[in-house]
């Protein structure tokens, strides 16, 4: 009997929680990521902001089980995410910050990757799906094209239809508004925002903007050389007088001050 | 010990590449379109070079042991000498260098620009591991078409002999004693020898150009590191596979 979509063999569709205890990341002599600790709530948005070199990356690769901790465990919903197993019994979809999207297949083709490799229905089904979420983001005409011929922005979107098509239940994103124009940031962060209203999926955003982060996000983790500063809501985060984090989130440019001199002077 | 560390690691890493991928045979089914792409790729697109280069290889072979034989007064031997060259050991050995230059370069750096482009990362979070989606195809390509390509290559070969024969008058020797000569000694297990050494050889670059590329760490200059590194090491492991495997079956 054929399998169809909405009927999928996997049989919990609920948003998951994802815990981090105590993780510690070491490359070599190189301490990148310090005893993180949080926890992200079925069906919220979580940004982890930071300074370029805090370990916010890092960490959104322990998250998605690509990269093994030093100390420490990452849980999703109870499973260890680098285990194959768990990403069979949940979609987990990580929008790269360069896209990743696969250079020798069309759009049409990375986006039917994941449904056609996992056979979760048959193909008229899954172009379907395909075309379904290409029209969410707004890409319809580009079904044919190749990555090397999409913009930066297009990539994006790409990337993030590619995540929809998996229905996932952790969503990731890193810095997906990194290297956009101010208006195709905010359309990305609405898109962002739009998926978890709709599909109540889980997602973790690794982003260094601002608007994004106190626009969409629920709570608000700051990391800061690799070490966990805070967590908080938006409203939370405004009123905070730890000066590092007012500093990150509200930096002054003081030509008479400048900061490069103290940067140098660590 | 560093570089034997290194030695080690590589070929263990090789050795579970090969594992990991002939563990996911089963779902063969689904990857038959993209063997089959890769049969076209390495097998098919390599054929021309091959057809070119076992040509003159014949001839160069016939030319070159016609003025040796010559001295010794057995030109009639011309034949045997060229067949058997090309059966047992530069048919397997020549496709297989062409192999590791032209089909190992190209799948090293298509799977290194993968992984330091995240391409690779994405597949692993789509619980589609690449084992199965960019080994297994491969290695299961070369198998395929690494026998044709020597067979069509000695046979290519041989007339390469042939026509030098027929046709440079001093080596005196016409083409249909050239080709009787050459047939008088030639056995069916002789013909399989290169046929095992062909696959092995096949099998062994492919496996070192795919495990090169997904090792690759860092940016586009290793890329090219990797690329080097993967024929380089690929011709070296043949040479030496060569070695044992003409002492194995001798």
């Amino acid at each position: 009997m054929k399998k169809n979509c909405s009927t999928q063999e996997r049989t919990d569709r609920n948003p998951v929680s994802v815990e981090v205890s105590g993780l510690s990341k070491k490359y070599g002599s190189q301490t990148v990521l310090k005893d993180v600790s949080l926890t992200v709530k079925p069906g919220e948005i979580f940004v982890i902001m930071g300074p370029s070199g805090s370990g916010k990356s890092v960490l959104l690769r322990q998250i998605a089980g690509l990269d093994i901790p030093t100390a420490g465990t990452v849980r999703i919903n109870g499973h260890d995410p680098s285990d194959p197993a768990t990403r069979d019994r949940f979609a987990l979809a990580l929008v790269f910050q360069a896209g990743a999207l696969f250079n020798s297949l069309s759009v049409y083709d990375n986006l039917a990757l994941y449904p056609l490799e996992h056979r979760l229905c048959p193909k008229p089904e899954i172009r379907d799906r395909v075309m379904r979420a290409l029209k969410i983001l707004s890409l319809e005409n580009a079904a044919k094209k190749f990555p090397s011929e999409l913009s930066g922005g297009m990539k994006k979107r790409v990337a993030i239809a590619r995540a929809l098509v998996m229905e996932p239940q952790l969503m990731l994103y890193d810095e997906p508004t990194s290297e956009l124009d101010p208006v195709m940031s905010a359309t990305i962060s609405e898109i962002i925002a739009t998926l978890k209203q709709e599909h109540q999926v889980t997602t973790i955003v690794v982003s260094h903007d601002r608007d994004l982060a106190l626009t969409i996000g629920d709570r608000i983790a700051i990391l800061m050389k690799g070490e966990l500063r805070t967590i908080a809501t938006a409203s939370e985060l405004r009123e905070t007088t730890d000066p590092d984090v007012v500093d990150f989130l509200n930096p002054k440019i003081d030509l008479k001050n400048p900061r490069y001199q103290k940067l140098e002077a660590l | 010990m560093k570089q034997f560390n290194t030695i080690f690691e590589g070929l263990g890493s090789a050795v579970l590449l090969a594992y990991r991928a002939f563990v996911s045979l089963p779902s063969a089914p689904r990857i038959i379109k993209r063997v089959v792409e890769q049969v076209f790729l390495g097998g098919y697109a390599t054929l021309p070079i091959v057809s070119i280069l076992s040509f003159f290889i014949g001839a160069v072979l016939a030319l070159q042991s016609g003025i040796s034989l010559q001295n010794f007064g057995a030109k009639q031997l011309i034949g045997t000498l060229v067949g058997e060259s090309l059966v047992r050991e530069l048919g397997p050995l020549m496709v297989s260098i062409l192999l590791a230059g032209r089909v190992a370069s190209a799948t090293t750096a298509e799977l290194a620009s993968m992984k330091v482009y995240q391409e690779i990362d994405a597949l692993q979070t789509m619980n589609i591991p690449p084992e199965r989606f960019l080994v297994l195809p491969r290695l299961l390509a070369v198998l395929l078409y690494m026998p044709i390509l020597t067979i069509v290559g000695i046979i290519i070969g041989w007339f390469g002999g042939a026509i030098v024969c027929e046709y440079v008058g001093f080596i005196g020797v016409d083409a249909e004693q050239y080709f009787h000569s050459l047939t008088q000694f030639l056995t069916m297990s002789k013909v399989l020898d290169g046929l095992i050494k062909s696959e092995i050889f096949g099998f062994s670059i492919i496996l070192i150009a795919c495990n090169t590329g997904l090792r690759t760490r860092g940016g586009p200059r290793e890329i090219g590191y990797a690329v080097t590194h993967s024929v380089v090491l690929s011709l070296i492991t043949i040479l030496i596979l060569d070695y044992f495997i003409t002492k194995a079956l001798a």
